[in-house]
């Protein structure tokens, strides 16, 4: 099958500084790929080059199998959200949707009816009257959304849409921006710092840190198998464990840190050697278990409760072992102490190991 | 329960007297400096409304006994300068003849300028503005002489058309500052989602930074106006009496050396020659200040 959108060998450097790398990646049709990294990683670059708004140093882009290094914005077949909206201050929502057909020369009733459909869709009939001044952050962000729709583009671009709305508004929209993926079937590019909304509307994520993609999989994979210790810290929150030490790769594996040595049955190595000079072993907080449901884990230990974060739904406790910090989640109604002896277990199955110097999982 | 009643002691907004010492001193010198601006207007209105038996009184101060607008008329249509007895009108014309076309093609090209070094970075876009900033800093005097040979030479000298070019061209580094100043403060994202929308470069000037940007226009023409209105110098030096701009004018008529001194008349002549730019002031203030803090100080 065809690519939608295909980025070969692409670099982006500005003087000295090589913001994007030789980057490589496919999108699938009407795939959702979310481009998720801290800030300064290079994901809104990548996008702007996609949208043609930056010119490549080096490689190719091609959406829809059509070579559009050269090619104006306009004639990407691209339709681009930003993050602060964008929309045109003094023009109405309806003249702001129309922008780019009128620019294009549609004739009238084309027009209308492409503003009415996309107006339908998002739900903005009522405000097409209106100036974006006199709009809410959610209700430009939409508008923003529908001048997108109206041009009837192969791909739909996304520039942290959501950030500049409060947390409430930004769940909604989200949503929405689900259901609209659903419903058109679009090419969807969506660059976030936000992993929520990465894991929540990725069919894959792309991982990007200093102009590389770290790891591009499903959202589900990149949580539960992340390839280097940069992916598994950046990933879930409250973050990853990270407990010191060594690994020995004869029979399961064994970890040995400052007091503990476990057996790491049941966790698949994916390189055959790596670890013995130094290995990281990382936990998520919810796959301990606690007390009474420790005690089926293949691995168990003992540690005496240091703070407790009550964060409504579920509560954080940290205590530690191995000389490391480590926090755990529990229910709510779970009573936690600080100063209580608490009984923790864990599965390697569940677990990541890496190696400690290149960072890279083993 | 929580108890309600108040405890004796401060409660609500704190009381600001009326005479503190430091509402003396701003309201105090607020006082003075507007004195230091409005003593002498008041003084040239006063004067210019005397006959001069009244004004060789000498009390500058006291209002006119009786009322006479004849030093207007004459300031306006009789006082002589050398040969032409026909007043400030014909400098007036002059200088409207100068100012309508300098203001309009020298805000238009440089609001065009600003906006391509603030939008299209292009290649050596910031050599080109450093080098029209230097050019803000080089004196006028300077460049006198060269310009009377460049316009002697194109045929311009004397003319009208020669000091709207010369406007027009002094004016750019200062406005072309001020646009571009204004036009990097319009988000980016802006330019992008009209680009993205396939507006090109005249597309996204005319219907997206244009009808942003009223009140920064608003500023470039105060400053042009009021700039090219009170220029004296390229005047003198550019124009012939038959072509001299009100300044110049007024210079002649307040500064002939023969007959009497008609302290009126030439009171009246000041008044009528500042009146432009005040009313100019008094129209768009308001916009003015806008324009200033949304952009022109900023950068």
């Amino acid at each position: 099958m065809q690519h939608s959108v295909s980025i070969k060998d692409l670099t982006l450097a500005f003087g000295n500084l090589t913001v994007l790398d030789s980057l490589n990646l496919d999108v699938d049709q009407g795939e959702f790929i979310v481009l998720l990294g801290p800030s300064g990683c290079g994901k809104s670059t990548l996008l702007n080059c996609i949208a043609g708004l930056l010119d490549v140093t080096g490689g190719q882009i091609f959406i829809e199998g059509k070579n559009v290094t050269w090619t104006e914005p306009k004639d990407r077949g691209i339709g681009m959200v930003f993050q602060s909206y964008a929309l045109y201050p003094q023009m109405t929502v309806e003249r702001n949707l129309s922008f780019g057909l009128r620019v294009a020369g549609l004739p009238k009733h084309d027009i209308e009816q492409r503003v009415k459909r996309a107006a339908e869709v998002l739900q903005i009939e009522p405000l097409l009257d209106r100036k974006p001044a006199a709009l809410s952050g959610g209700q430009r962000q939409r508008v923003a959304i529908g001048r997108a729709l109206v041009r009837d583009v192969d791909v739909f671009l996304f520039d942290e849409p959501l950030s500049n709305l409060d947390a409430k508004l930004r769940s909604e929209l989200r949503v929405e921006i689900k259901r609209l993926h659903q419903r058109l079937k679009n090419t969807m590019i969506y660059v976030t710092h936000d992993q929520i909304e990465a894991l929540t509307l990725a069919d894959r994520v792309a991982i990007m840190k200093g102009g590389i993609i770290q790891q591009l999989d499903t959202p589900h994979t990149i949580y539960h198998k992340p390839v280097n210790l940069f992916v598994a810290g950046f990933m879930g929150s409250p973050s990853m464990n990270f407990i010191s030490g060594k690994v020995a790769r004869d029979g399961d594996g064994r970890f040995t840190a400052d007091g503990v040595d476990w057996n790491l049955k049941g966790y698949e190595f994916s390189t055959e050697k790596g670890g013995e000079a130094g290995a990281v072993l990382g936990i998520r907080p919810e796959h301990f278990g606690v007390n009474g449901a420790a005690d089926g884990m293949p691995i168990t230990f003992e540690g005496e409760i240091e703070v407790v974060e009550p964060m409504g739904s579920d509560t954080v406790g940290w205590t530690s072992v191995a000389g490391s910090q480590i926090k755990f989640r529990v229910d709510s109604e779970f009573e936690l102490n600080v100063g209580d002896k608490v009984k923790l277990g864990f599965d390697p199955q569940r677990s990541s190991v890496f190696d400690e110097q290149s960072g890279d999982r083993i | 329960m929580t108890d309600t009643t108040l405890a004796s002691g401060p409660a609500g907004p704190k009381p600001k007297p009326a005479f503190s010492r430091r509402n003396i001193i701003i309201y105090g010198s607020l006082i003075v400096i507007c004195l230091y601006y409005l003593v002498p207007l008041y003084v040239m209105i006063v004067t210019s409304l005397k006959g001069m038996p009244e004004i060789r009184l000498g009390n500058i101060f006291s209002p006119p006994m009786e009322i006479t607008f004849q030093p207007w008329v004459k300031a306006w249509a009789e006082a002589c300068t050398g040969l032409n007895c026909d007043g400030l009108s014909r400098g007036f014309w002059n200088s409207v003849k100068i100012l309508v076309p300098s203001v309009i093609v020298s805000i238009i090209i440089a609001s065009v300028n600003g906006y391509a070094l603030a939008n299209w970075r292009f290649k050596g876009a910031n050599i080109f503005f450093t080098i029209l900033i230097f050019g803000s800093f080089i004196p006028y005097q300077v460049m006198l002489y060269p310009i009377v040979i460049i316009l002697r030479e194109i045929g311009l000298y004397g003319s009208l058309t020669g000091l709207v070019i010369v406007h027009t061209i002094f004016g750019m580094p200062i406005l072309t500052l001020l646009f571009r100043n204004y036009f990097t403060s319009v988000p980016e994202e802006l330019f992008k989602a009209a680009r993205i929308d396939g507006a090109g470069f005249w597309g996204i000037y005319f219907r997206i930074m244009l009808p942003m940007s009223l009140p920064i226009f608003v500023v470039a023409m105060i400053l042009q106006v009021t700039g090219i209105w009170n220029d004296f110098l390229f005047g003198v030096v550019y124009t012939k009496p038959d072509t001299y701009p009100m300044t110049v004018q007024l210079n002649n008529i307040v500064n002939s050396v023969q007959g009497v001194k008609e302290y009126n008349v030439n009171m009246a002549a000041t008044i009528i020659t500042g009146l432009v730019p005040l009313t100019v002031y008094f129209i768009s203030g308001k916009l003015f200040v806008r324009g200033i803090a949304a952009g022109a100080v900023k950068g």
